[in-house]
């Protein structure tokens, strides 16, 4: 009995082994007899010439889902927008507005009633017609909360940018009107000056109400809109496949025919996929990396045009961070060129106030405080502390555009700190816990950044230091009144000089009462094949590809 | 009979192991802190709808009703839903699953190969030089860090000499369509022979990277049970009876060696399944172990724990299979 189980063992054991001999064996020899049958018509390195003309483009996340109203992610609106078009475009490289679905629109001088009109014989991805009614439909379901394709999580774009849902005293659209198929008519509650900006948004895209109607959740993972891709396929933390749509209504584009984004969460890995012929283009190129770019013949570099601020916070709620005098210190002992020229390779320039510089309304005016440890130490003194003290100073635990090398640049600026007695301990943790903790403002001392959304001086200013915005993006926790006051003035007054006067005094008591230390605007890097023309990348982190080609 | 009733015990033993399990996930994942609805909305939430999403999540119910709600949901094979993507977890772990367990596959029969014949020759040549390099390489690759050794295959085999793809399961541009999610199968069913060879190709790198430590491991446990075994009564009765080295070794030493190699080989398929993470990330490998890790950062609670829950299960079926075959390979084990 037992010698039969043995010997059936071990036969098993040997016909495994040669299996796995076989197995491997088979894999090695077969293979390259086949290779060149079906490697010679398509390099798998290089697009094909004849073939269809395909982009891949590596980026670091997968896309959360495609309904662009339902997200707040960067990676999700780089497929969105080649799939669906918003009302109101931005201009190739820059926040100025152009046209897009609406090629013109009138607003009346009180700021109240926004006219559009829609080019004529646009069609949704699924035949169906683009025209007043389908935008009528789309503002419906976002405002009305008891609208059917509403979602029970809300529109947290919507709310943020249009005051609130359809019947809140906040919301600022009270109608939206179809005058005629290729009219419609908004009309406000209050006027809002950064409107048309706003409709410019990503998340504001015209999707088919058809197919929304049909199946809201399925939307989510087939949009269909008006764009120069029409979707094809997703394959989660995989690839997203886009095909050229043919009827476009911009003459001419899209150049490319396929579109794939593909998921490479490694920046290094993904530079390699790059160098090696497996993606053409790729986002998050590491500051590091950008001489290995430049030195590559087959290679170009990008950059974005700078949109973010990243910046050290100050909880002004927490002793001794509530002291102006404290904060002004701090502020003076961090050596902003030389953290810019340390870890920013070049890729960014040292910040003065909350907003770039490229931004209409950025006050020009105000001198930024030089790096002066003496100063630093006699405004302590002033304040009670010539000795100093302990502080917590956290730090950014992963990379972003805004801020490269978190811990890196708090131990730097730990050290200046330490020269004027101020010891301060750099605490991290995972990233989704720090953006919580800082939102409920356990941080004393934080580094944190921004990018903005549609070029409006609101988008950077309201919502990192208004009031109303603490306990949601006003991590500093920083009430003034005065600022407030201006802030909300300026969302409702139309004229834009005006407008431009009253920011440019926000930033004046911002700087003044220091609940953050601006550091830097950066430019993030990307990098492309060199046979790569066209492309434009946008300062708000995505852009729609129709016009890239390949030379 | 005996091995049935056995069979039968272990089998039953699951039941609390992995009850067990799911309430141990279901408490790890409640005490890392942070808020799952802020993570969803984003950076940008506003805290009307932060409160508004724990609402409609249930995260405002005690943790006992939403563990009973959960458990109520697993047994009628309902996994959720995933909060980000508002997708049943059952259908949409099954790519990963599949991605992972082509890759585990591949790897293990790199690791098992080669490290059970270098297992056997370091044995057989005992203080040879072949041994002492050998365990050296098993050595070197048991604390080989898995993200340079990826980071240096790709540099080397796909930057520099171009031979094989650096990143993903298939070419981009000449994509495999999705059948069963295997795609070796998938591309065999489908008669494309050149998608075939672009899937191979693309295993052999991130095959390589997750097959390396078991594959040392292999190659240990191979050795010292070989030379554990050659020293055995039987084996130099075979040698007298003057049978080739090659003979007593691959045909009478070999199976007997096996079985504690087989345990190893259960463990680490186990843990490949799960743990490779990092290979995944460095490679762009859709598998279990990001679409896990990416629910961590996402605070996606439903896939954390259906994920978790969906790997320990099948960390344990492995575990069976091998406590199985050892029962069936030395009847002797069953009656402990």
């Amino acid at each position: 009995m037992k010698k039969r189980v043995l010997s059936a063992t071990m036969t098993s054991l040997v016909a495994l082994a040669m299996l796995i001999a076989g197995c491997s064996s088979t894999s090695t020899t077969q293979a390259p007899a086949e290779q060149p049958k079906t490697e010679t018509p398509a390099p798998a390195t290089e697009p094909a010439k004849t073939g269809p003309k395909q982009l891949i483009v590596g980026r670091g996340a997968d896309t959360k889902g495609l309904d662009p109203i339902t997200q707040t992610d960067g990676e999700t609106f780089k497929v969105t927008e080649n799939v669906m078009d918003t009302l109101i475009g931005f201009a190739d490289g820059s926040t100025e507005l152009a046209p897009s679905l609406a090629e013109k629109w009138e607003v009346t001088p009180d700021g109240l009633v926004y006219t559009l009109k829609l080019r004529s014989g646009v069609k949704f991805h699924d035949g169906t017609d683009f025209n007043a009614e389908a935008v009528k439909y789309n503002f419906e379901r976002w405002s009305d909360k008891s609208h059917p394709q509403h979602s029970p999580e809300g529109f947290e774009y919507y709310v943020s940018q249009f005051g609130g849902y359809k019947g809140d005293a906040t919301h600022i659209i009270k109608s939206v009107e179809a005058v005629d198929p290729t009219t419609v008519k908004f009309t406000l509650n209050r006027p809002l000056a950064p409107f048309l900006a706003n409709l410019a948004m990503s998340p504001f895209a015209i999707g088919s109400p058809e197919a929304l109607k049909k199946d809201v959740k399925k939307f989510n993972e087939h949009p269909i809109g008006t764009g120069p891709f029409k979707f094809v396929e997703w394959k989660r933390n995989d690839t997203i496949t886009l095909e050229k749509n043919p009827d476009y209504w911009n003459p001419g584009y899209p150049k490319l025919d396929k579109l794939v984004f593909k998921v490479i969460p490694e920046n290094t890995a993904r530079l390699t996929a790059l160098a090696s012929g497996e993606i053409d283009l790729m986002d998050g190129l590491n500051t590091d990396d950008i001489p290995a770019v430049k030195d590559n013949k087959d290679l170009q570099l990008f950059l974005r045009p700078t949109n973010n601020i990243g910046y050290i916070g100050f909880n002004v709620e927490k002793k001794p961070l509530d002291n102006p005098k404290v904060r002004e210190a701090i502020a003076y002992a961090i050596n902003k060129p030389e953290i810019v020229t340390a870890f920013f390779d070049g890729v960014g320039e040292p910040a003065v106030n909350p907003m770039p510089k490229t931004m209409w309304g950025h006050n020009n005016d105000i001198k930024d405080r030089e790096f002066n440890l003496d100063k630093a130490k006699q405004l302590l003194a002033e304040a009670g502390h010539p000795n100093g003290f302990k502080i917590k100073f956290w730090a950014m635990p992963v990379p972003r555009p805004y801020m490269p090398e978190g811990v890196k640049i708090a131990e730097a600026i730990q050290q200046d700190l330490k020269k004027i007695g101020v010891d301060a301990e750099i605490v991290t943790m995972e990233w989704a816990t720090y953006l919580e903790k800082t939102r409920l403002g356990e941080q004393e001392m934080f580094m944190l950044g921004w990018t903005g959304d549609n070029g409006d001086p609101d988008n950077f200013l309201a919502v990192l230091l208004d009031k109303n915005n603490i306990g949601s993006n006003n991590y500093t926790r920083w009430a003034n009144e005065e600022a407030h006051q201006l802030m909300m003035k300026a969302q409702s007054t139309p004229d834009q000089a005006e407008r431009e006067k009253m920011y440019k005094q926000v930033q004046e008591i911002i700087f003044k009462d220091v609940p953050m230390v601006p550091l830097a605007h950066s430019t993030p890097a990307l990098a492309g094949k060199a046979n790569i023309i066209d492309y434009n990348p946008h300062p708000k982190g995505s852009e729609s590809l129709e016009k890239v080609d390949f030379k | 009979m005996a091995l049935l009733a056995y069979s039968i015990r272990r089998i039953l033993m699951l039941i609390p192991v992995l009850v067990g399990m799911s309430i141990i996930v279901f408490s790890i994942i409640r005490a890392i802190p942070g808020d799952p609805a802020l993570t969803i909305l984003g950076e940008k939430a506003t805290p009307q709808a932060i409160a508004d999403i724990r609402e409609a999540l249930g995260l405002n119910n005690p943790w006992y009703i939403q563990y009973f709600d959960y458990m109520k949901d697993i047994l009628s094979g309902n996994l959720g839903e995933s909060l980000q993507t508002n997708a049943p977890i059952s259908d949409e772990i099954m790519p990963y699953l599949a991605a992972t367990t082509e890759l585990t596959i591949v790897s293990m029969l790199i690791a098992v190969f080669i490290g059970v014949n270098a297992g056997i020759l370091s044995a057989w040549k005992q203080n040879s030089w072949f041994d002492y390099c050998a365990m050296l390489i098993a050595l070197v690759g048991v604390s080989m860090p898995i993200f340079w050794l990826g980071l240096m295959e790709q540099w080397v085999f796909a930057q520099e000499l171009k031979w094989l793809p650096s990143v993903g399961r298939d070419d981009s541009r000449n994509p495999v369509e999705a059948i069963t999610h295997f795609y070796i199968l998938d591309t065999m069913m489908a008669g494309r022979w050149d998608q075939l060879w672009e899937v191979i190709k693309h295993l052999i790198l991130p095959g390589i990277a997750l097959g390396t430590i078991p594959m040392a491991i292999i190659a240990r446990i191979t050795r010292s049970s070989m030379l554990e075994v050659m020293r055995a009564d039987y084996v130099r009765t075979a040698r007298a009876k003057g049978l080739t080295q090659f003979w007593v070794v691959y045909k009478h030493a070999l199976k007997n060696a096996m079985i504690p190699v087989l345990t190893v080989i259960g463990l680490q398929t186990g843990l490949l399944l799960g743990g490779a993470v990092l290979t995944e990330t460095i490679f762009g490998w859709p598998g279990v172990g990001r679409y896990i890790v990416t629910a961590i950062g996402n605070r996606d609670y439903p896939v954390i724990q259906s994920g978790i829950l969906v790997i320990a299960t099948i960390f344990v079926l492995i575990n069976l299979l091998v406590d199985l075959l050892y029962a069936y390979i030395d009847p002797r084990i069953k009656y402990r």
